[in-house]
C-alpha cells in the first residue's frame, strides 16, 4: 500500500530524517512512537508532501513520487496522491467558517466533483459513523475538541482514502476527551483500514496497532509486532524511552 | 438663514449632479482598485521573486506619493507623452491605481493572517492552490479585511474631492462653482459637507451589515 525508500529530510542543513525505508501493507495499522524531535511527525507529513522531502521515493497505491525531482513539476501527482491519503492533524484544522457537514463534504464536492446530494448523504453517514449525528449544522467553534477531531476524521474519510495518517490526534485534547477520539480510531482499525498513527498514547499503540515503529534522531531504531515490542524491546534506546512511560 | 436655505434648495440640482460624479468615481475607484489590488496581493504572495517585487514597488510608489500628485501626473502629465485623457477617466484611473495599493496591502495582510493549518487542511484533501484560496482562505481573510477595506472606501469617497483640481464636476467642484457665483460660501460648503457625510454614513452602515454577515458563524450555534 505504502512504500517509502531512502527518505531524507533536511531543514537548513540539519538532518531531520536520515534515510527511512518503510512498507505498510493494506489493512495494517502502524503506530509511530518516539521522543519529541525524533522526526516522526516530519516523516508523517512527508508521506503526503505537506513537508517536502529532500530525497527518496514515496509510493502510495499506484502513485509514485520521486522527491529528488523538482516537486513543482509533480504538483498534479502530489494532489492525486493526497486524494488517496487522508490526514488528521493534531490541531484538527477544521474550516471555521463551515459547519461540520460542510467541512466533511468539502473534499467530495470541490475536489471530486461529487453531486451535492450524494455528498450530503455521504457526509451525514460519516458524521453518524464518528458519533456526531445531530451536529451536522454546528460550526466548529461550538464543538468540543474531541468532537472537532471526530469531524476532522469524517472529513478525511469522505475522500475515501486508501490510507489515513494521524498526526498525534489526541495531543491537543483535554484528557477527558482523548477516549472518544481513540475509540473512533479504534473502530476504524476494526474495519481493517490502513492507518499510520503518530502517537504518545502507548497503551493505545500497543492495543490497536499491528506494528509499532520507534523513531529516534531521524532513523527507525526498532520496529516490530506491537505487543512484542512493548513487552520485549531489543534496543537499549527503546527500553530507555519506554521505561519513562511504564514507570508510573 | 432663510435665504441660505433657499439657496441650498436652488443649488440642489447642481450639488446632486456633483454628488452623482462623486458616487461614480467612488464606486469605480473601489471596484477597479479591489480587482487590481487583489491581483497585486496574489503577486505579493507569489513564490516568484519578480512578481512579488513588482507588486512591492507598485505599492510603495502609490502609497508613498500624494494622491493629488498622482492625479496631476495622469491628467496634466500624460498628455506630454501622447496620452490624453478626459477628466473623468483620468480621475477614475488615478483613484483605482491608488486604491489598488491600499487594497493590496489589506488583502495581503488578511491572507497572511490565516494560519498555515488551513492551507494544509485544504491541501490534505487534494485541493489546488486556487481552490484553497477561494474555498478556505479568502472567506476567512475577508473577515479581517472588511473593516480596513471599509475605511479605505470611506476615505476614497472623501478623496474624490481632489478630482475638482483636474476639472471633474464632482460635488466639491460644484460647490465651488455655485459659491463663486453667489458668494454664499458657508452655505454651499456646508451643503457639500453634509452630502459627503451622508454618503460616508451609508457606506459605514453597509460595512456593518456586511461584517455581521461574514461573522455569522461566530454568532450562530
Amino acid at each position: 500500500m505504502i512504500v517509502v525508500e531512502k527518505l531524507t529530510k533536511q531543514f537548513n542543513g540539519q538532518v531531520v530524517l536520515n534515510g527511512i525505508d518503510l512498507e505498510v501493507k493494506a489493512g495494517e495499522v502502524v503506530a509511530i512512537i518516539g521522543p519529541s524531535g525524533s522526526g516522526k511527525t516530519t516523516f508523517l507529513r512527508c508521506l503526503n508532501f505537506l513537508e517536502q522531502p529532500t530525497s527518496g521515493r514515496i509510493k502510495v497505491g499506484d502513485i509514485e513520487i520521486d522527491s529528488s525531482k523538482p516537486i513543482n513539476q509533480q504538483q498534479g501527482l502530489v494532489r492525486r496522491l493526497r486524494q488517496h491519503v487522508g490526514f488528521v492533524f493534531q490541531n484538527f484544522n477544521l474550516f471555521p467558517h463551515r459547519t461540520a457537514l460542510e467541512n466533511v463534504i468539502e473534499g467530495p464536492t470541490v475536489v471530486k466533483k461529487m453531486p451535492r446530494d450524494a455528498a450530503v448523504a455521504l457526509g451525514r453517514k460519516l458524521l453518524a459513523r464518528v458519533g456526531l449525528a445531530g451536529k451536522e449544522d454546528a460550526y466548529p467553534r461550538r464543538l468540543s475538541g474531541g468532537q472537532q477531531q471526530r469531524v476532522a476524521i469524517a472529513r478525511a474519510l469522505a475522500m475515501e482514502p486508501e490510507v489515513i495518517l494521524f498526526d498525534e490526534p489526541t495531543s491537543a485534547l483535554d484528557p477527558e476527551l482523548v477516549g472518544e477520539v481513540l475509540a473512533t480510531i479504534r473502530s476504524l482499525a476494526e474495519e481493517n483500514r490502513t492507518m499510520v498513527i503518530v502517537t504518545h498514547e502507548m497503551s493505545f499503540a500497543r492495543d490497536v496497532a499491528n506494528r509499532v515503529i520507534f523513531f529516534d534522531k531521524g532513523v527507525i531504531v526498532e520496529q516490530g509486532e506491537a505487543k512484542a515490542l512493548f513487552a520485549n524491546p531489543r534496543e537499549e534506546r527503546t527500553k530507555q524511552f519506554l521505561s519513562k512511560f511504564l514507570a508510573h | 438663514m432663510e435665504a441660505g436655505f433657499q439657496l441650498a434648495l436652488d443649488s440642489a440640482p447642481f450639488l446632486l449632479k456633483g454628488a452623482y460624479y462623486t458616487v461614480i468615481l467612488s464606486l469605480g475607484g473601489m471596484f477597479f482598485g479591489l480587482l487590481l489590488g487583489f491581483g497585486l496581493a496574489l503577486m505579493r504572495l507569489s513564490r516568484f521573486k519578480l512578481l512579488s517585487w513588482t507588486a512591492r514597488v507598485y505599492v510603495s510608489f502609490f502609497r508613498g506619493t500624494p494622491l493629488l500628485v498622482q492625479l496631476f501626473l495622469i491628467y496634466y502629465g500624460l498628455p506630454q507623452v501622447g496620452i490624453e485623457l478626459d477628466p473623468i477617466p483620468a480621475a477614475m484611473i488615478g483613484f483605482s491605481l491608488n486604491m489598488a495599493a491600499y487594497a493590496c496591502e489589506i488583502l495581503r495582510a488578511a491572507i497572511a493572517s490565516i494560519e498555515r493549518g488551513q492551507w494544509e487542511a485544504a491541501a490534505s484533501i487534494g485541493m489546488t492552490r486556487a481552490q484553497t484560496l477561494r474555498r478556505a482562505i479568502l472567506p476567512q481573510a475577508m473577515r479581517t479585511a472588511l473593516p480596513p477595506l471599509g475605511n479605505s472606501f470611506i476615505s476614497l469617497v472623501k478623496d474624490t474631492a481632489l478630482a475638482a483640481t483636474i476639472q471633474v464636476p464632482e460635488l466639491f467642484r460644484q460647490a465651488q462653482l455655485v459659491s463663486a457665483r453667489t458668494f454664499e460660501i458657508f452655505t454651499m460648503y456646508l451643503s457639500a459637507a453634509l452630502i459627503y457625510w451622508i454618503l460616508a454614513s451609508i457606506l459605514a452602515h453597509l460595512q456593518n451589515r456586511l461584517e455581521d454577515r461574514v461573522n455569522r458563524h461566530d454568532l450562530e450555534s
